[in-house]
Formats: C-alpha cells, sequence, structure tokens
C-alpha cells in the first residue's frame, strides 16, 4: 500500500508541477494575478506531494519491505536502522527522488521566503522551478520508479553497498544535492529576469541570499565527500579527480564566481548580463553533472549502474532546459541596460578578474573530464585523463584568484588608488614571503611547493587581518557594526587559507611506512610509535571483522591511544573492506589500516602520519559557515511588521533600512 | 541583437552534440595497439604433457585466431561452443591461451564442454597475456600468415560478430 | 645463582626482549624502490576497474601490472621506459597523465587559451567601462531612480 500511496503522491506532484510550470509564467505575461498567485500554494502543494512519495520510499526501508525492487536490491534486514534510511537514495532512483524532493523544497522554501518580492517575479521563479520539476518528474515516473514491486517478493534484500555503510552516506547526498540542485533558484532568477526583461539592482538582491546557501550546502558536501573517502578507503586518498567529484566541482566553481558576480550586480549594477549567465551555467554545470553520473558516458567508481535510455531522456531534457535558458539569453541579454562605470584597477576589475579565473578553472576542469569522450566520439583513439593533468592546469590557475583574494577586500568600488592599495598590501607580501622562507625549514625540509603554498596561506591571513584593521579605524564600535556579510566574508576567505595550509602540508610532510607485524612489534613513524598488540575476531551487525589492536604513543613517552583498525567481511554481499583507525588532532592525523592477515600473529599494517589533513576539511567549514553568516546578513531579512504596513510594491523601492553598506 | 550573445548557446550545442554521440560509445572497451603489429612472440608450455611448446612463429604461413580463455571465467563457456563448431567445421585453426589458470581446472573444463584448440599454450602467471594487451577474458586476436595480428574482439564471440566480422575477415586473410 | 645459571638467564631475559620489542619490517623489501613503484603506479590506469590507478586497485590485472612496474624497474629501466612498455600493450589510455601529442593538444593548451579568451574579455570589459555614455537604451525615469538608488549605496571608503 505504502508504496502505491508513494507512486500516487509523485503522480499528483507531476500534475501539480505543469500546472505550476504554465499558469503563472503566462499570468506574469498576461498580468493576471489570480494566475501568477497560484505559484506559491502551487509550490507549496507540490512539496507536500513529493514529501509524502520521498517517505513513503523511507518507510519501505525502514519496514524491510522487499516487495519493492528498490529496496530488495539495496537493503536488508540486518542493516542497522540508519543506514536503511540512507538506503532510500542509494541507487539511482532513490537518489532522483532525493533530487526532486530537494528541488520542491527549494521551491517551497522561495514560495515562503519571498513575500518582499513582486509577485510577477515570484511567479515567474516559481514557474522556472516548476518546469524544471515536470522534467525530473517524468524522469523518475517513466524511467526511473522507485516504487517498482517485486512479486513475489525477496526473502531478504541484497544490502547497501558496505562501502556506503557509513555516516557519511547519511549526510553526504542530502547535503551535496541541497547545494547542487539548490542553483536552480539561482537560475530560475536569471530566467525570470530575462523573461521579464529587467535587470535592476534588487534582482541581484533577492538572488544573492538564495544563491549563497546553496553555495554553502554544496561546499559543505563536497567537503564532506572527500572526508568520508579518506577515513573509508583506507589510503587516505580525499580527491581524485574522478568524473563524477568533478561533476560536483564544476557547480561549486561556478558557483563562486556566480556569488562574487552578483556582489559587484547588486552594489554597482555592473556585470549583469555576465552574472546572468553565470546563474544559467552553473546550473546547467548541475545538470550537466546528472547526466554525467547516470548516462553510462564515463567511467567512473561513483557512476550509478548504467542504462541508455535514462541517458538519451536526461539529455534531451538537459537540451530544453539549458538550450531553452541559453537562447532566452541570447535574445534578451541585450537589453540588460546600465553597466556600471569603473576603473582599471578597482573592486570591480578585480572582481571580474578572478571571475575569468574562475571561469577559466572551470572550463579546465570540463575539458579533462570530457575530452577522452570527445576522443572517442571522433574517432581519434582513447586517452584517460587523470589526477596529473588536472593538478598541472588547475593549480596555476587558482594561485592568481588566490592573490586576488587579498586584494579585492581592500579596493574601493569604482577606484582604488594603485598606491593606497600598496601601502595597505606592503606588509602581507612581506610577511607571506618570510613565511613561506621560514616555515617550511621550521618544518623540517625546505621544499618550493610547500614554500609556495604557504606564500598563499599567508598571504590569505595576513590581508584578512588587515581588512579587519582597517574597518577598526573608526574604533571597536566601527568593527562592531560591520555586517554579517562582511564578517561572512571574511571567515570564507579564511577558510580558503585554511584549506590551502591543510593541502600544502599533507602533501609536502606526509608520512607512510608499509610494514609486517607480529604481536608485540613496533614502528616509528614521524616521531609516533606504534605497538601491534594482535588482532581479534569481532562480529557487527551484519559483518564479521579482524580487529587490530595497535598503541600509539609519542617517541618521547606520554599518554597512550588505542587504535582498532579492522578488516570487515559484509555477509550478505561478501565484500571485504578496510576501516582505518584514525586519530584526529588539530596538528594531523595518525592514520593506521591493517592489511593482509600473513598468518596467526602477523599482519601487514599501513601507518600513516598526515599533518594539518583535518584543516583541509576545516577550511571548507569554515568557507561554509562564512557563506551562512552572510546569509543572515539584516538586509536579506523578511520585516514582517513592514509587509504589514506597506502594500506589496511593484518595484524595487522597498529597500529595508541599512545601517552599514560595508562589502 | 547582438550575434556573441548566442555564443554560449552554440557552444552548448556542440556539447549535448558531442554527449549524444558519446551515448553510442563504449568508454571501457580498451582498443588495441596491436592492430597492423606483428603478434608479440613467446614460448610457453601447453597444456596436453608430451607436447612441445608453443610459439606463434610455429603458425606462420597459415591464418589463425588466438582465443584467451579460462575455466574460471563465466563469459568463456557462453562463447565456447562457437569456437567448438568453427573448429568441427575446419573454419580456421584455434590456439588457445589459458589465462591465470590451473591446469587440471583447464582439463576437467575442456573434457566437459570439448576442446576447439590445436595448441594450448599455458599462461600460468599471466604474463604473456600482459604481452598481448589482455585485460580481461575471454579475448580473441586474428592473425594472419605474417603473423600481424588483423583484429582483436574483446568479450565472448557472439553468431553475429563471428559471422559478419571474424569469418569475412579469416577469409579474406586467407586469400 | 651460579654463573652459568646466571647467564642463561640473561641469555633468555635478552631472547625474551628482542622478541617483544621487535621493530617490524617493511613490507616492501627496498621503500625506496617502492616509492618510485607507487609513483609510477599511480599514474597507470586499472583497466578493469571503474577508474582507480593501479596503485589503488585490488583487482588480479592491477596487482599483476603493478609487479610488472616493481620487475621492470629492479631490472634498471627508467620510468620513461616503464611508460612506454605499458603504452605499447595497452595504448594511451593506460596513462592518467595524458601524452603530449597532436590529438592531445588543445587538452594541454585548452586551459591557457581559455585564460587568454578570458583576459580579451576583460581587457575589453575594462575598455567599455571606462566609455562615456551606457550602451543600452533605458527608460529615463528607471536610469534617474536607478542613479539615485546608486548613489544611496555607494560608501566612500
Amino acid at each position: 500500500m505504502i508504496p502505491e500511496l508513494g507512486h500516487f503522491a509523485l503522480i499528483v506532484a507531476l500534475f501539480i508541477g505543469l500546472a505550476l510550470a504554465v499558469l503563472p509564467i503566462a499570468g506574469a505575461a498576461r498580468d493576471d494575478a489570480a494566475w501568477m498567485g497560484f505559484a506559491r500554494p502551487a509550490a507549496q502543494a507540490q512539496f507536500v506531494f513529493v514529501a509524502i512519495g520521498f517517505f513513503c520510499l523511507m518507510a519501505s526501508f525502514v519496514n524491510n519491505d522487499f516487495s519493492v525492487i528498490n529496496v530488495a536490491s539495496n537493503s536488508n534486514s540486518r542493516l542497522p536502522l540508519e543506514y536503511r534510511i540512507a538506503a532510500s537514495w542509494g541507487s539511482h532512483e532513490g537518489s532522483m527522488l532525493l533530487w526532486v524532493f530537494m528541488l520542491c523544497g527549494w521551491a517551497c522554501a522561495v514560495s515562503l521566503l519571498s513575500k518582499r518580492l513582486p509577485l510577477a517575479m515570484v511567479a515567474r521563479v516559481l514557474g522556472v522551478m516548476g518546469f524544471i520539476s515536470v522534467g525530473f518528474l517524468l524522469f523518475v515516473l517513466l524511467t526511473s520508479n522507485p516504487f517498482d514491486r517485486l512479486l513475489p517478493p525477496a526473502m531478504d534484500g541484497r544490502d547497501l553497498n558496505p562501502l556506503l555503510q557509513d555516516p557519511g552516506m547519511v549526510f553526504h547526498p542530502p547535503l551535496l544535492y541541497m547545494g547542487y540542485v539548490g542553483f536552480a533558484v539561482a537560475f530560475s532568477f536569471a530566467v525570470a529576469a530575462l523573461l521579464a526583461g529587467r535587470f535592476d539592482a534588487a534582482w541581484a538582491r533577492w538572488s544573492r541570499p538564495w544563491t549563497t546557501a546553496a553555495w554553502a550546502f554544496l561546499t559543505l558536501g563536497i567537503a564532506l565527500g572527500s572526508w568520508w573517502a579518506y577515513y573509508e578507503l583506507g589510503w587516505g586518498g580525499w580527491w581524485f579527480w574522478d568524473p563524477v567529484e568533478n561533476a560536483s566541482f564544476m557547480p561549486w566553481l561556478a558557483g563562486t564566481a556566480l556569488i562574487h558576480s552578483l556582489a559587484v550586480a547588486e552594489k554597482r549594477g555592473a556585470f549583469k548580463a555576465w552574472t546572468v549567465l553565470l546563474a544559467i551555467a552553473a546550473f546547467s554545470l548541475s545538470l550537466l553533472g546528472t547526466f554525467l553520473v547516470r548516462s553510462g558516458v564515463l567511467t567512473s567508481v561513483h557512476a550509478f549502474a548504467t542504462d541508455p535510455t535514462r541517458g538519451s531522456f536526461i539529455l534531451i531534457f538537459l537540451a530544453i532546459v539549458i538550450g531553452g535558458s541559453l537562447t532566452l539569453f541570447g535574445w534578451r541579454a541585450g537589453s540588460v541596460g546600465f553597466a556600471g562605470r569603473f576603473d582599471r584597477i578597482s573592486r570591480e576589475s578585480l572582481l571580474l578578474g578572478n571571475n575569468v579565473l574562475l571561469v577559466a578553472a572551470t572550463g579546465a576542469v570540463m575539458l579533462g573530464t570530457l575530452y577522452p569522450l570527445a576522443l572517442d566520439a571522433l574517432g581519434l583513439g582513447k586517452i584517460s585523463v587523470g589526477a596529473p593533468y588536472f593538478e598541472a592546469v588547475f593549480v596555476p590557475l587558482m594561485a592568481p584568484v588566490v592573490l586576488l583574494m587579498g586584494v579585492g577586500p581592500l579596493a574601493r568600488w569604482k577606484q582604488a588608488p594603485v598606491g593606497e592599495l600598496a601601502a595597505r598590501l606592503k606588509w602581507p607580501a612581506l610577511a607571506s614571503v618570510v613565511a613561506a622562507v621560514v616555515l617550511p625549514l621550521a618544518a623540517g625540509r625546505f621544499s618550493a611547493m610547500v614554500a609556495f603554498g604557504l606564500l598563499l596561506a599567508a598571504w590569505v591571513f595576513t590581508t584578512s587581518v588587515v581588512v579587519v584593521l582597517q574597518r577598526a579605524r573608526g574604533g571597536s564600535d566601527q568593527l562592531l557594526k560591520q555586517s554579517r556579510s562582511f564578517w561572512g566574508m571574511v571567515l570564507a576567505h579564511v577558510g580558503v587559507g585554511v584549506f590551502i595550509v591543510g593541502v600544502t602540508m599533507v602533501r609536502g610532510y606526509e608520512t607512510e611506512r608499509d610494514v609486517k607485524v607480529s604481536t608485540g612489534d613496533t614502528v616509528v613513524v614521524s616521531g609516533w610509535r606504534f605497538t601491534f598488540k594482535g588482532a581479534q575476531e569481532v562480529q557487527g551487525p551484519n559483518y564479521v571483522a579482524a580487529r587490530g589492536i595497535v598503541e600509539m604513543q609519542r617517541e618521547g613517552g606520554g599518554e597512550v591511544t588505542v587504535l582498532h583498525p579492522e578488516k570487515r567481511v559484509y555477509k550478505v554481499q561478501g565484500m571485504p573492506m578496510t576501516e582505518a583507525a584514525i586519530d584526529s588532532g588539530w596538528l594531523g592525523d595518525r592514520y593506521v589500516s591493517l592489511g593482509e592477515m600473513l598468518d596467526d600473529k602477523t599482519w601487514t599494517l599501513r601507518v600513516y602520519v598526515k599533518p594539518f589533513v583535518d584543516w583541509i576539511w576545516g577550511g571548507c567549514f569554515l568557507m561554509a559557515l562564512g557563506g551562512l553568516l552572510a546569509l543572515a546578513d539584516r538586509r536579506y531579512r523578511v520585516d514582517v511588521k513592514a509587509m504589514k504596513t506597506e502594500p506589496t510594491p511593484a518595484t524595487a523601492s522597498a529597500v529595508p533600512p541599512v545601517e552599514q553598506v560595508a562589502t | 541583437m547582438k550575434a556573441r550573445l548566442f555564443v554560449p548557446l552554440a557552444l552548448f550545442l556542440l556539447l549535448a552534440v558531442l554527449l549524444a554521440v558519446g551515448l553510442t560509445l563504449k568508454p571501457r572497451e580498451v582498443p588495441s595497439p596491436f592492430i597492423g603489429k606483428p603478434a608479440p612472440a613467446f614460448s610457453l608450455a601447453q597444456l596436453k604433457t608430451g607436447q612441445p611448446a608453443f610459439d606463434p612463429a610455429q603458425m606462420r604461413g597459415q591464418v589463425w585466431v588466438l582465443n584467451v580463455w579460462a575455466s574460471w571465467c563465466a563469459p568463456c563457456r557462453e562463447e565456447h561452443p562457437l569456437l567448438v563448431e568453427a573448429a568441427r567445421q575446419k573454419q580456421v585453426t584455434i590456439v588457445g591461451l589459458n589465462y591465470k589458470d590451473d591446469p587440471r581446472n583447464a582439463e576437467e573444463w575442456l573434457r566437459k564442454l570439448g576442446d576447439p584448440y590445436q595448441a594450448i599454450a599455458v599462461d600460468r602467471d599471466g604474463k604473456v597475456g600482459i604481452d598481448y594487451g589482455v585485460y580481461g577474458v575471454p579475448e580473441t586476436f586474428v592473425v594472419d600468415r605474417e603473423g600481424i595480428i588483423r583484429k582483436k574482439h574483446i568479450g565472448p564471440l557472439t553468431p553475429e560478430v563471428w559471422n559478419q566480422d571474424v569469418l569475412p575477415l579469416i577469409q579474406k586473410l586467407k586469400g | 645463582m651460579t654463573a652459568m645459571k646466571r647467564w642463561l638467564l640473561m641469555l633468555a631475559l635478552a631472547a625474551a626482549a628482542t622478541t617483544h620489542a621487535a621493530e617490524a619490517p617493511n613490507v616492501a623489501a627496498d621503500p625506496a624502490l617502492e616509492a618510485r613503484v607507487n609513483a609510477l603506479s599511480a599514474e597507470l590506469r586499472c583497466l578493469v576497474c571503474q577508474n582507480q590507478t593501479i596503485a589503488d586497485s585490488h583487482a588480479d590485472l592491477a596487482v599483476d601490472l603493478k609487479n610488472q612496474v616493481r620487475d621492470q624497474l629492479k631490472a634498471g629501466r627508467s620510468e620513461r621506459q616503464v611508460i612506454d612498455y605499458m603504452t605499447q600493450r595497452y595504448g594511451d589510455f593506460v596513462l592518467y597523465r595524458p601524452p603530449f601529442k597532436a590529438t592531445t593538444l588543445l587538452l594541454w593548451l585548452g586551459p591557457a587559451l581559455l585564460l587568454l579568451v578570458g583576459g580579451l574579455l576583460f581587457w575589453r570589459s575594462l575598455k567599455n567601462s571606462q566609455s562615456a555614455a551606457p550602451a543600452a537604451a533605458v527608460a529615463d525615469a528607471d536610469a534617474r531612480r536607478a542613479e539615485q538608488l546608486l548613489a544611496a549605496d555607494d560608501t566612500p571608503r
């Protein structure tokens, strides 16, 4: 019953979506308030029905309903509850439903939090989102129905892939999709503006918080995925430039360019056409990613089982949505209007430079990801493009971005006198160079790569200090009055610096030992002593494991930490898995992985010491936190009192009182 | 209406065409760099005791097929009847390369399913397989009279592939 | 305790001490060679996997190829020669660092080209932003209101 209920709810959601896609936009064109007024309730109703569908699927998993094919293929009665829940998005069908759930969730949020926007704009935005939802609901219902029945029902399920039986699976897909799919809002705002033919600065202001929110969630989603790979896969790798990873990274790069571009569009009215194009691009890249992951066009460890029919469907949908929006862009972007004036050296020009570099980086990642496909399609042979390529091209493109990141916040809008900038950047530049030379030597070994990385990180930190000090010139009162938007920016930029430190230090100073240990043997790595105390057999809920006991202590003595690396075999799929044991600290991780059993008392053991590795994800977390802080800026708050006293304005004159426009 | 505003659309359409073509390709198949090149030399003991070591040079002057197989390989089981039949009809000489297998299992397998092979070279550690660019089983090579590899088929042979691609090629090579 | 017994006791203790506090030997016979093997393996594709290097994969073929790499490096071949060995047998597909040849020219030069194009657009944008009048037509009332709003927004710093 429940699966049928869920299936039916999705069909209802589809029809609501169809109405949502058509009526409000037509209403906006005809200035028909009734049709436009339909948008908000429709978006909310659609979300309710999609949610019903989504939770029906989840219920089927929780209740071990093996008469549903999806549950039988991806779950098992012995699977712990949290993973039965996560398994609802562990397959192509389930994750597609999660996609739609997120999309409709965002649309519902827009409908609830957009009281200050003109009705015509809201109608168009929700209409576009409705259109997108129709495409995906059709895709789910026609090609990827998660509610298909298996009759007679299976006795038990095939279990969730052991690699996915992890807290990472509970959080990573939802966060990632929140971000990924969230760019649909920015996209819809852009298309709505193109449809209306108006691009006042208010459009950028309304679009900004939604875009920043999606960006922050995407940052968290990607970071979590990376951290998960690090502790799950057993050898400490955290980014592989795999096509599916790139598929989520490209929207992030475009999204970063977009949030910066929106700042200029909001403040100065410049770059509007460019910003609209970026908004279309960011979501298009999300859609492209969805296609790449599910069509079988590229090989990836993350790819779902592939089916050319599904690939064709998504491609056609892609062509309609992206092709349609780009056609609209070509047709209407000419009327975008007044572009602000700015000097060669100004905050605008620096942000434009930042955008150019980020877009080039996005292009480079796309080039590397799709090039093998292009060569193969042209019959020019088969190649592989992997990490060596991406690292070679990505770093040179991003280094200037980091340098600009230090200068931008210090530059004035419209005109930034070079002398003034140079004066302010003198001591950060000096401090960075000193840090780049001294710190690697202090860490034990000088390396040009480490020096360069630390130069960039130090640049970020020192320029951030200068930016804050500059605002504090008027005393601590002035500093306290700075907007959350300002602090969000500082925090996010500092996060980038922290990230760079993490990557640089791990790459430069990571040590590894691969040893044969018998009970009682020790191995010393980078000042840490590890003693192997044997392995015991342990029963898990749905696996059996050999659990190693490793005592860890600093060479000079001190507290002993016991680590338990495991080698598990999951009973249903018979798949072996390594669970590394990690001791995390602010200054690094000690990472121990159990290898092969050579005989009764002897195992191979891999021990790593990874300095500053958690700064990688810590930095990403700070970036996301900065984004969320900027979101909470007073200027974006819905002022309920003001709403009640004024009738909804049809123009952009209802700008809330602003105390300090700092950024 | 400026033309350059349509550049993004044009670029996207190019991308869409590329992706559409991509849907028809097989991204995991590795093409062989040996087509048109001499079959690498080797000398391996044969499966059946008492036979001399096998060397591809022995096959000079004939068109022949090298079939890489193993008893632990399920798809090999699917294509085997085709090979047995082809050998029975004397369509072409088939030589087997027993890849990373246990000779006793291999013999048992052939006893049960039939033996189409004129000779069976035993590649226990897979080194010869690597020399031929083998990355999975089964794989089949067509070699001409001068010892040049003319075709490599990856995966089990099907009647369609055999009748439409392989057999005509063999007949052409035979002259 | 007699001298003999004392001596035997010390021997036994010494033996016990060594068996319980042994420094674990490396799995690899030659860690320096192994480091080279791993570095090279990280650039080679596991052909039976879904996008993994032979350094990371435990698949049979991956292990075989990694052993080949080790044997060849041990025999004194250079990294270049081992890569050639692999590409002769499996084609360019086996390399994760694409070779620099006619067909990959666009791949390797692409990012620089993108930057160039971006730079040109940037330059043009800067030039336009210095020009006197805005290009597109905007309704007069809107333009005036826009100026007012922008003036209110513009904070000198």
